[in-house]
């Protein structure tokens, strides 16, 4: 009796453990709880495929397979998605940022510890993009896209070839210049220049960028971001610096742009996905992390967004628009010299922020708002006195 | 009785008095406390004297924003004053069609205008297509306040016409009767009638105006940053929230200042429309 029941025992076993590695094998996880759930993802605008165009709406995708609602919110810079994380008020589950973001995030214990078993394709990043400085143990990211920052002008408005950053303070092109309406970004081309660590704390280097950064302020026409696109698109600036992956963007609309990595070096970055601390659906968020990192979706992905994907099958994928390109997958040869942004420490935060807002009021010049102020108070204090002084005449008078 | 409806009048005014509290009440009390504290909470007058250095962007703030109300004056109070005169059909036609830009996103018109004014814009493209040298449009201090008169206009149209609408008829035909002509009867009663509606409107246009960044950010370019941009990117980017508060503590101070300025007219023209 004993022996039928533990041998029936063991059937049941047997057969239990074969389903479960079938069901393992194919990554098919029992994921019905999770239906009917919301999932907050918050990520940079324009960054990530979205059925226009006949390609993928991978949101879509996701909520058709796994009956989860993604509610999909857009941010413009690091900072703006830290301001918003940091101020409290919004819950999101995943989240893009950049590395030097991951790090502050990090250190401010603001990320959550995925757990990589619900994220098996983490598989396919490649290696050289694990492990980096802002995530050494590989607890709260996994790579989305990967970049660098470069050059991007119009030959029919610039002059010969450029390959370094001095075209964005040569006189000629004034008023035809746009420049990053970021702090990190901006400095960083400054002090490329100048041949600073883009992660100097030394404030005395702060001081020489800011210098450097005036002195290019009245030949701008304007700070911008996504707004770039349009601007060089329609040929309105000669010359902006901007992220390589964003230019191919551009250059579909209008061939005429060219583009360069300038000699004196330029910023790698990486884009990863993490998910906060205070995430509401951390498991929907490690399912959807794992969904970005599968070969379909991911090629989707980077054939949408232009940046250089770290995934190893979209890059051999025949799928991929991408392959190869030159501007986004140089050669060892032609692998221009980088620097990745680190987190800087607050001091040194609240410094570049400083020199930051005295830049921005730098190219104002008030002679006309002082004339006119004075001019318009001269006006009201002439009407009160007239006013008043016939009101004492008809006083008099009655 | 009294007691009745006077406890009927607080209840109906509860609703407001708990919205005013909440959102109006508790959002200045806490601008005050990050204006003078520090990161760490402590009491502090360093925000405070920081704002010397933007002494000059509060001029152009408030000049430009200045500037755009007496724009959209100059250009309503024609417009209030002859719809006012038209039969009830025309009026609402004219209505809806000041009213119509607005059923627009705000952003999206501010936007459409850069497409406009660009270098190689709409505007530029039909000059360059005549053979004239294209106009510097964009990233100036034009473009700023052509962007503020655009999207306040009928804020300054709605309440000056409003006011002449419900003003008495009779007064302009007593006016008539005892002799006026045209420009005396516009001048000493259609004008003083409507000053009610011309202090409405000027808060209306100014006040956003001058504390706008969007517009600035978009049509404006590098010489033009307002005290709105400052503010906006000491929340966004900076994570300075007490800089950033005290910045729009004196913005609302200084514009106080101004709609009391104001007010001063309105005083005096009240008075002189009871003489």
């Amino acid at each position: 009796m004993m022996k039928r029941l533990l041998s029936l025992i063991c059937v049941c076993f047997i057969l239990l453990s074969s389903f479960c590695v079938v069901a393992c094998a194919e990554g098919e996880k029992d994921y019905s709880h999770l239906e009917g759930t919301t999932l907050n993802v918050y990520n940079w605008g324009e960054y990530i495929s979205d059925g226009a165009d006949d390609t993928m709406d991978v949101n879509k995708e996701f909520e058709k397979r796994y009956g989860i609602t993604v509610n999909y919110t857009n941010y413009e810079s690091n900072e703006n998605m830290y301001n918003k994380l940091k101020s409290g008020g919004a819950n999101y589950d995943v989240i893009i940022p950049s590395d030097y973001m991951i790090a502050k995030l990090v250190e401010e214990e603001m990320l959550a510890e995925l757990d990589f078993s619900n994220i098996p394709n983490y598989k396919y990043i490649l290696d050289k993009y694990k492990n980096l400085y802002y995530d050494p143990e590989n607890k709260y990211t996994v790579p989305y896209t990967v970049g660098m920052v470069g050059l991007i002008y119009n030959t029919t408005m610039v002059d010969g070839e450029i390959d370094s950053w001095n075209a964005l303070w040569d006189e000629q092109y004034k008023g035809k210049i746009l420049m990053f309406n970021n702090p990190r970004d901006a400095f960083g081309v400054a002090q490329f220049l100048l041949g600073q660590s883009i992660n100097t704390t030394d404030l005395k280097e702060w001081d020489l960028a800011i210098e450097k950064l005036k002195e290019q302020n009245p030949l701008v026409s304007s700070y911008v971001m996504d707004e770039v696109f349009n601007k060089m698109e329609n040929g309105d600036a000669a010359l902006a610096p901007y992220y390589a992956g964003d230019f191919l963007t551009m250059y579909d609309v209008n061939p005429d742009l060219a583009f360069c990595y300038p000699k004196e070096g330029v910023n790698f970055f990486v884009d990863a996905m993490c998910v906060p601390k205070n995430a509401e659906n951390k498991e929907a968020a490690e399912l959807y992390i794992n969904f970005m990192c599968e070969e379909d979706v991911a090629v989707a992905n980077a054939n949408y967004v232009c940046y250089a994907s770290p995934h190893t099958l979209v890059l051999e994928s025949e799928d991929y628009d991408l392959k190869g390109d030159p501007i986004l997958y140089p050669d060892e040869s032609e692998m221009p010299k980088t620097q990745i942004f680190e987190n800087l420490d607050y001091d040194t935060q609240q410094y570049m922020s400083m020199l930051w807002n005295e830049l921005k009021i730098e190219g104002n010049s008030n002679i006309d708002a002082y004339i006119g102020l004075s001019v318009s108070l001269a006006l009201v204090v002439i009407y009160l006195i007239y006013k008043f002084a016939k009101k004492k005449k008809r006083e008099r008078y009655y | 009785m009294n007691k009745k409806s006077s406890l009927m009048t607080k209840l109906a005014g509860a609703p407001y008095i708990v919205w005013a509290a909440l959102f109006i009440i508790v959002p200045l009390c806490m601008v005050a406390y990050y204006a003078f504290t520090d990161t760490t909470g402590a009491f502090t007058l360093s925000n405070m004297a920081d704002i010397g250095k933007y002494a000059d962007t509060f001029i152009l703030s408030i000049w430009l924003g200045l500037l755009a109300t007496v724009i959209c004056l100059v250009i309503a109070y024609p417009l209030a004053y002859i719809m006012a005169g038209k039969g009830p059909e025309k009026q609402s036609t004219m209505t809806m069609l000041i009213m119509l830009p607005m059923w627009m996103n705000f952003l999206l018109r501010t936007y459409s205008w850069m497409t406009i004014l660009e270098d190689n814009g709409l505007i530029n493209t039909l000059i360059t297509s005549l053979g004239l040298e294209p106009l510097q449009l964009i990233n100036t201090r034009g473009a700023v306040v052509l962007g503020m008169v655009y999207n306040f206009l009928p804020y300054m149209i709605l309440p000056i016409y409003t006011v002449m609408l419900k003003s008495d008829r009779s007064l302009v035909e007593a006016a008539q009767d005892l002799g006026g002509n045209k420009l005396d009867v516009f001048k000493n009663v259609t004008v003083p009638l409507s000053v009610p509606g011309i202090v409405s409107g000027f808060t209306m246009v100014f006040v956003p105006s001058v504390s706008t960044f969007y517009i600035s950010q978009k049509l404006g370019g590098t010489g033009t940053i307002l005290i709105g941009d400052i503010i906006e990117t000491q929340f966004q980017t900076a994570n300075n929230f007490n800089l950033g508060a005290s910045l729009s503590f004196v913005l609302m101070i200084l514009i106080f200042i101004c709609l009391a300025v104001m007010n001063r007219f309105s005083d005096d023209d009240d008075g002189g429309v009871i003489i």
